[in-house]
């Protein structure tokens, strides 16, 4: 620390009217932060000051106050204070100086209110013999004071030095008391009054002005507003004097005079005895406007959680109502493992109501077992929502085994801790059975299918068999149709011969005949008529039978066939004196068919009927039918008949019914057999209708047009 | 047209047929109903008759040795100098095929066996009626050459 007392500076000639001026402002100021601005206004303009500052002591306490400055930045004396205690400070020591000091250096850990790294120090006091009760602070002067700022030094320090002893004498300590007395019941936020017993308004804290005092400049609302709050006041007052309770509460509605709104107090009145001023009032009033809104709050609340309640309850009536609707056993288990909720269906397994059995409570007992080892599993693996599981229960009942399959699921609380696992058994009883039956139909279905496949493979085999076995048939078949039409061909050529001469000599190509010769001639050429007659028809039927006789379908009008037939037969007829008549009924279209073929089988029926009528006639009738689109070719006779018993026979290979009337008439005992396979070609059939004595009547039937084979 | 044809008082008839009591009584038969006959017993010598003969018709008996009476009617219709000789084929044969065989090779006219004389007479005169008919009426009875090459 470089510490020197400072050499005082020769005289430089100033203004001695700028001194008095500056005198008398002193005389006139009581203020002393008015006094220190004017001196360091005095001496920035008179002496060549850069930076200054005043300190003075603050009233009792040991705080040096900064009162003014001229060029000093606000940083420097920014929240500065300065204690007397401090002894270290070079300004307090500077204080303690008889003379000015100059600082020309300050520790880093000292604040001085000024800039400059010198200053000089000049404490302020009346005589140089008392401590400084302030300090002038000035740099830019150099090392060396002017005699100029040593005058004002010491003429500011006269002043301080009043106007300091002034303000410390009427600063009593009842004065410092009261106003403490003032700032604290001031800084109650409750109105606080002072009254006397009648009420009258002794003290008030600035809170309960507001309430009971209009300023001057008030609106009309408020100065009445505080009017009716005086009354109202007055009037509890009043009401709790009458009792003279040492402590009275009670409430007190007043008005904001401000908002206009209700304001509820709670009045607190208690009475304070003075031995000099007699008794006070002294009343507190806390404002409860808030307290009662949140007491009403609180009462809705109260309200809403009872309805709510009750809604809970409701609510949890039809939960219950719903789960124990549910047939299936459903749990909710805390995170203990206990059981907390069940509906119906579970308490049977679990709870057994009203059951003492001892096996019974047993099964129970081990149900409860396992449903508490499959929740464990459950709360462990606690990452799971659903939890999936099997367990073996049995009826507590009939001790049946009762396979469950067990889905829980977690409850969460809000912050993701497990409140509850809800669980819902299922029997499994039916599933299983249902299981072990299906697999039992897919085995039955397996070996059903192994025997079909067993069968469709024999079948398949028959079928391969058949088939060669048809091809057999067919070249054996084949080959009997070529060895027949063989066979006919190699008969015919020496019947031919036979036919040819005996032709010959009948006709008398060789000569003259004799009468018995030519009747020799005669049965030589019907027999072999005859066999040429068997040999054609079963040609016809080895050719059918062999699907070697194609259709040859042409149209053609069944009239003209009738008269066709009739003239081939022209002979016979004749011969027969049977009346023939042919006849078409009704309108039959034109037919379309094998025409050689349909003209076959109606030459057959009408030799034959020539042939087995001795006497009467045969009549042969045409008709259609359109809804069938049939034409129906009948031949009626009037001859023997044919028994019932004998009709399908006439129809079968070499049948003529008596065997002897098949000389007197003729015929191979074929004509019908090869009638029915032509008409079964054609697409037809041959009916017949006969009974012994009445006649017969062939029908043929036929297709008006005859389907393509 | 040969003039043999027409210098003939009756008209001859060439029996083609192996069978010969066959052969024999047809042709006692048409020489008693006033033609002139003569006989070949197998295909080729039918060619020959008929090239030396060129008979007014020729009756062909389809089953014949050698050369069968298909491939004979089929050379004589091929033949230009014998194409214009109706030919009539005689079968034992009454299975479809054979018809449509007979006219496949060029015959004129079928008959089937048995067929009595006087039956086979019939169908010779109405032939040769028909196939004069259409002579004088200036058109060759016979096939067109180009149906019958094809199997020559």
């Amino acid at each position: 620390m470089a510490r020197v007392t400072a050499p005082v500076a020769p005289v430089h000639g100033v203004d001695s009217e700028a001194k008095l001026a500056f005198v008398e402002f002193l005389l006139t100021s009581i203020d002393v932060q008015e006094s220190a601005r004017r001196a360091v206004d005095w001496l920035v303009a008179h002496a060549a000051v850069t930076e200054a500052a005043v300190l003075v002591q603050e009233g009792v306490s040991n705080e040096m106050l900064l009162v003014a400055e001229h060029g000093v930045s606000s940083g420097a004396i920014m929240d500065f204070a300065l204690n007397r205690d401090d002894a270290a400070h070079p300004l307090i020591e500077a204080l303690a100086s008889p003379v000015p000091v100059y600082v020309d250096a300050v520790p880093g850990h000292h604040r001085v209110p000024l800039e400059a790294k010198a200053f000089h120090a000049i404490p302020l006091r009346s005589e140089s013999s008392e401590p400084g009760q302030g300090l002038l602070l000035v740099s830019g002067l150099g090392p060396v004071l002017d005699h100029e700022t040593i005058w004002l030094g010491r003429t500011l320090g006269k002043q301080v030095s009043r106007l300091l002893g002034r303000q410390l004498l009427a600063e009593t300590r009842f004065g410092q008391e009261r106003m403490l007395l003032y700032s604290i019941i001031n800084a109650v936020t409750d109105p606080i009054l002072l009254t006397d017993t009648e009420g009258k308004l002794i003290i008030a804290n600035s809170h309960a002005e507001k309430l009971f005092a209009a300023p001057e400049e008030a609106s009309e609302g408020w100065r009445r507003a505080a009017a009716l709050n005086n009354m109202l006041f007055s009037a509890a007052l009043s009401t709790s004097a009458v009792g003279m309770i040492e402590m009275a509460r009670r409430e007190l509605l007043l008005v904001d005079p401000l908002e206009g709104s209700d304001l509820l107090f709670e009045l607190l009145s208690s009475r304070a005895k003075d031995e000099r001023q007699g008794t006070y009032v002294v009343s507190i009033l806390r404002n409860v406007t808030d307290l009662a809104r949140a007491k009403e709050e609180i009462e809705e609340s109260y309200r809403t959680l009872r309805v709510a309640q009750a809604e809970v309850r409701d609510e949890r009536h039809r939960l219950d109502l719903i789960i124990d609707s549910v047939a299936d056993p459903i749990l909710v288990t805390d995170q203990e493992g206990d059981i907390v909720l069940m509906n119906t269906p579970a308490e049977r397994l679990f709870n057994a109501p009203g059951i003492e059995d001892e096996l019974a409570l047993r099964r129970v007992r081990a149900n409860g077992a396992n449903l508490t080892s499959f929740v464990s599993n459950v709360l462990t693996r606690s990452g799971e929502q659903r939890y999936r599981g099997e367990i073996q229960l049995g009826d507590p009942l009939t001790g049946r085994p009762l396979p469950v399959e067990a889905v829980a699921g977690t409850i969460l609380s809000e912050q993701g801790e497990l409140m509850w696992v809800v669980t819902i058994l299922h029997d499994l009883t039916e599933a299983i059975e249902k299981a072990r039956l299906y697999e039992q139909l897919k085995q039955a279905s397996v070996e059903l299918e192994r025997k079909v496949q067993e069968a469709t493979a024999e079948l398949a085999e028959q079928n391969e068999l058949l088939r060669r076995q048809h091809i057999a048939l067919e070249q054996a078949s084949a080959l009997k149709s070529q060895f027949l039409a063989n066979m006919s061909h190699e008969f015919r050529t020496p019947l031919n011969a036979i036919l040819g001469y005996t032709h010959m000599l009948l006709h008398n190509v060789t000569g003259q005949v004799t009468d018995p010769q030519r009747k020799s001639l005669s049965r030589i050429d019907s027999n072999a008529r005859h066999l040429l007659a068997l040999i054609n028809d079963i040609l016809d039927i080895t050719r059918i039978e062999a699907g070697r006789m194609p259709l040859n379908a042409t149209t053609f009008g069944i009239g003209e066939l009738f008269d066709e037939v009739q003239s081939e037969l022209e002979p016979i007829i004749k011969r027969s004196n049977l009346s023939v008549t042919a006849k078409v009924r009704g309108a039959v279209p034109s037919v379309r068919s094998d025409r050689q073929k349909v003209k076959q089988i109606v030459l057959n029926l009408l030799s034959n009927a020539l042939k087995f009528t001795p006497a009467g006639s045969v009549t042969m009738t045409a008709s259609y039918d359109g809804r069938v689109r049939q034409v129906a070719i009948a031949v009626k006779d009037t001859g023997v008949g044919i028994p019932r018993e004998d009709q399908v026979k006439v129809f079968e290979d070499f049948r003529q019914l008596d065997s002897s009337p098949a000389r007197g008439y003729g015929g191979t005992g074929l004509g019908l057999s090869i009638c029915r396979r032509l008409a079964q070609i054609l697409g037809g059939t041959i009916e017949l209708d006969s009974s012994p004595g009445a006649g017969s009547t062939f029908t043929l039937r036929l297709p008006a047009k005859a389907r393509r084979r | 047209m040969t003039t043999a044809a027409k210098t003939r008082a009756q008209p001859l008839v060439l029996v083609v047929e192996d069978y010969q009591d066959a052969r024999e009584m047809y042709a006692a038969y048409l020489q008693f109903s006033g033609f002139d006959v003569a006989e070949a017993g197998n295909g080729i010598e039918a060619i020959e008759k008929t090239q030396e003969l060129l008979p007014d018709i020729v009756l062909m008996d389809l089953a014949l040795p050698k050369m069968d009476g298909w491939e004979a009617t089929r050379r004589l219709k091929n033949d230009p100098r014998t194409r214009h000789i109706p030919i009539v084929a005689l079968t034992g044969h009454a299975l479809a095929g054979h018809a449509e065989g007979a006219r496949e090779a060029g015959c004129d006219a079928f008959v089937t066996k048995p067929c009595l004389p006087d039956a086979l007479v019939a169908e010779i005169r109405r032939l040769l009626d028909a196939h004069r008919a259409k002579a004088e009426n200036g058109t060759d009875p016979a096939r067109s050459p180009q149906s019958t090459k094809k199997r020559s």
